[in-house]
């Protein structure tokens, strides 16, 4: 199955009508004894006025319209994630203890990147610990919608998100960042935000 | 022939319109964000400058957008059903304001055809159709909705437009049945004299006649097209409705539309049920005025009107849509029978009220008003009990048949 069209694989499964689309009755895999139809509840004889539901609504809204607001004035004021570590900004890349990028280029963020967004050149690694290093790693911080499956899916914690939210730029070249920017992003973090794994355990 | 009066008044009308719809935007905005424990916009300021005014240049920011940007118009629209439509649209809704009164009269006395007369606060003065007439032409939205939902070539839009024009049709019902209370016991179809009536007698409609003020009300929100009404344009269903492939301009006018019939159906609340420019002890009710209180009549009815308008805003965050068969549920079950129930009651009251309250030595509109309130409140239970208990409309599960 290609894994650019997720879902295909199940889907031929179901029967087609002849312009390709789902047949009107696709087949339901339970016996209808086990169906269960829910009914609504009742309306009550004060619910059939609809003076409860009126007023509940009004009281709601005039509450929250007095209510204190939330609001934070950026860019005067700054808003701090409650726990950056959790938090899914701007990505970066980590070095390892010797300063090397720690990513060994296995494409495993980009293959799970649903945007489609990272793009990695592999080459043979310079250093004996590995097979491969990445020689060029490009994130389109466009297209990225900060979904963080990138960091779930790399095998060597190579790749993060920040907590860095507001980033911003005058192209879009601009905004497609490279191997050198990511690592520059970590040099500029590593001192407030630890490598999250570590939290972990490492 | 238009006299220097009237272009003079309508100028001033349209201009006051606009810049009114302008700030309402704005002021929308912010209810919608304070309700949403938002700030709302409070940045735009004096261009150029770094003064903020807490947000009042927004409207000018605004403004600017929608006239510079780009003017582009889908490949597949009927070019001039599409063009046409807002313009429908917003001139019947501008029309209707021009016999809608701001105020009652300035003390200024103008002679014009020999006779003399004070300058009435309303652009076209005395039109014993008033009533009719504003009804009328805010039934023409209706075309604007239907022609721009069919010449944008659009699923979506189509969907939208037929839901509003099922929607206008069935609520022009119950709201022409709460007008006509009004006209019953006014006895007359224009709306100074509605006012008036209501200004002499110290008592407003909406005290003697609450059902036809709730169905009045609940109508002309409908009419209005806007939460929990907006079917028309429900965004989650239906992207925009009819004007989703409108931009710019069009959809600027088509959007400013929105607003003007938002005001329509405040100002007829207000004049209908609310006594118009009248507040006791304040505005005084003879047709002889001084500056102070024509000043006065103008703002306590334009305070009316924005406490109206402010009340449609709150509506818009408080309750969800209907689902299309409740929408229709509401105009011909419930809204339909109350109207009638109300004009029944009105019209006895009419023909044998003064007789009955004489018997019992009791004021007539005192005798009235106890009745109104029986009436809305058995009505009311009456129709609770009648209906059903749910709002399930899914296919039954005997005549689901094979799933
Ligand atoms: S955060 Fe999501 S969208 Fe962005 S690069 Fe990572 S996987 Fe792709
Ligand atoms: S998953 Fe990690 S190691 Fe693999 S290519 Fe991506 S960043 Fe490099």
């Amino acid at each position: 199955m290609k894994r650019d069209d997720p879902g295909k694989g199940d889907r031929h499964l179901l029967p087609t009508g002849p312009d390709g689309c789902f047949a009107q009755k696709v087949p339901v895999p339970v016996s209808r004894a086990k169906l269960r139809w829910i009914e609504e509840p009742k309306l009550g004889p004060a619910g059939r006025t609809y003076l409860p539901l009126f007023l509940g609504g009004l009281t709601t809204t005039l509450r929250h319209l007095l209510g204190r607001k939330v609001t934070v004035q950026s860019p005067e004021e700054r808003y701090s994630p409650p726990d950056p570590l959790i938090y899914r900004g701007v990505h970066r890349l980590n070095r390892d203890a010797e300063g090397r990028v720690k990513c060994v280029a296995c494409f495993l963020c980009a293959t799970a990147c649903p945007a489609h967004c990272i793009d990695i050149v592999a080459a043979e690694s310079p250093w004996p610990d590995r097979e491969k290093y990445p020689q060029t790693f490009n994130i389109d911080e466009l297209r990225c919608i900060f979904c963080g499956m990138c960091e779930e899916a790399c095998p060597v914690d190579a790749i993060e998100l920040t907590s860095l939210y507001d980033l911003s730029g005058k192209s879009r070249e601009e905004m497609i960042f490279d191997k050198a920017k990511l690592l520059g992003i970590y040099d500029m973090t590593k001192d407030a935000e630890p490598m999250r794994s570590s939290r972990n355990g490492g | 022939m238009p006299t220097l009066e009237t272009l003079v008044k309508i100028a001033l009308l349209i201009a006051g319109l606009m810049t009114a719809a302008a700030y309402l935007v704005l002021v929308e905005r912010w209810v919608a964000a304070w309700i949403q424990d938002r700030l709302g916009p409070n940045r735009v300021g004096i261009p150029l400058t770094k003064v903020r005014l807490f947000g009042l240049g927004q409207p000018i920011a605004d403004g600017v957008k929608f006239l510079s940007k780009e003017e582009c118009t889908p490949a597949y629209v009927d070019r001039l059903l599409y063009f046409l439509a807002p313009i429908i649209m917003f001139v019947a809704a501008m029309a209707a304001f021009a016999v809608v009164p701001i105020g009652s009269v300035l003390p200024i006395d103008v002679e014009i055809d020999g006779t003399t007369r004070p300058i009435e606060l309303v652009v076209a003065p005395g039109v014993d159709v008033g009533t009719v007439f504003v009804f009328a032409a805010g039934s023409i939205a209706v075309f604007g909705v239907l022609l721009g939902g069919w010449a944008s070539n659009n699923k979506y839009s189509l969907l939208g437009g037929l839901r509003s024009g099922a929607q206008l049709l069935s609520y022009e019902l119950p709201l022409g049945l709460g007008i006509l209370g009004v006209v019953m016991v006014a006895g007359s179809l224009r709306l100074e004299t509605i006012i008036t009536q209501q200004a002499q007698s110290g008592v407003w409609n909406a005290a003697i006649e609450p059902l036809g003020l709730l169905v009045f009300f609940v109508a002309g929100f409908a009419e209005s097209g806007r939460l929990p009404f907006d079917l028309a344009e429900a965004e989650q269903e239906l992207v925009g409705g009819y004007h989703t492939e409108y931009g710019g301009i069009k959809l600027l006018l088509i959007l400013v539309t929105e607003f003007l019939h938002m005001f329509i159906a405040s100002f007829m609340i207000v004049i209908l049920f609310f006594g118009g420019w009248h507040l006791w002890g304040l505005t005084g009710s003879g047709s002889e005025v001084t500056w102070p209180v024509a000043i006065i009549r103008v703002l306590v009815l334009l305070g009316k009107v924005l406490l109206t308008i402010l009340f449609f805003m709150v509506a818009r965050w408080s309750w969800p849509r209907f689902r299309f068969d409740q929408l229709m549920t509401m105009a011909w079950k419930v809204l339909l029978p109350l109207g009638l129930v109300n004009l029944l009651t009105l019209a006895v009251w009419v023909e044998y009220g003064d007789r009955v309250s004489r018997a019992m030595g009791l004021p007539p509109l005192a005798v009235m008003a106890v009745c109104g309130w029986i009436v809305l409140i058995v009505a009311w239970a009456v129709l609770a009990w009648a209906l059903p208990n749910t709002t399930d409309n899914r296919p039954r599960r005997e005549s689901a048949g094979e799933l």
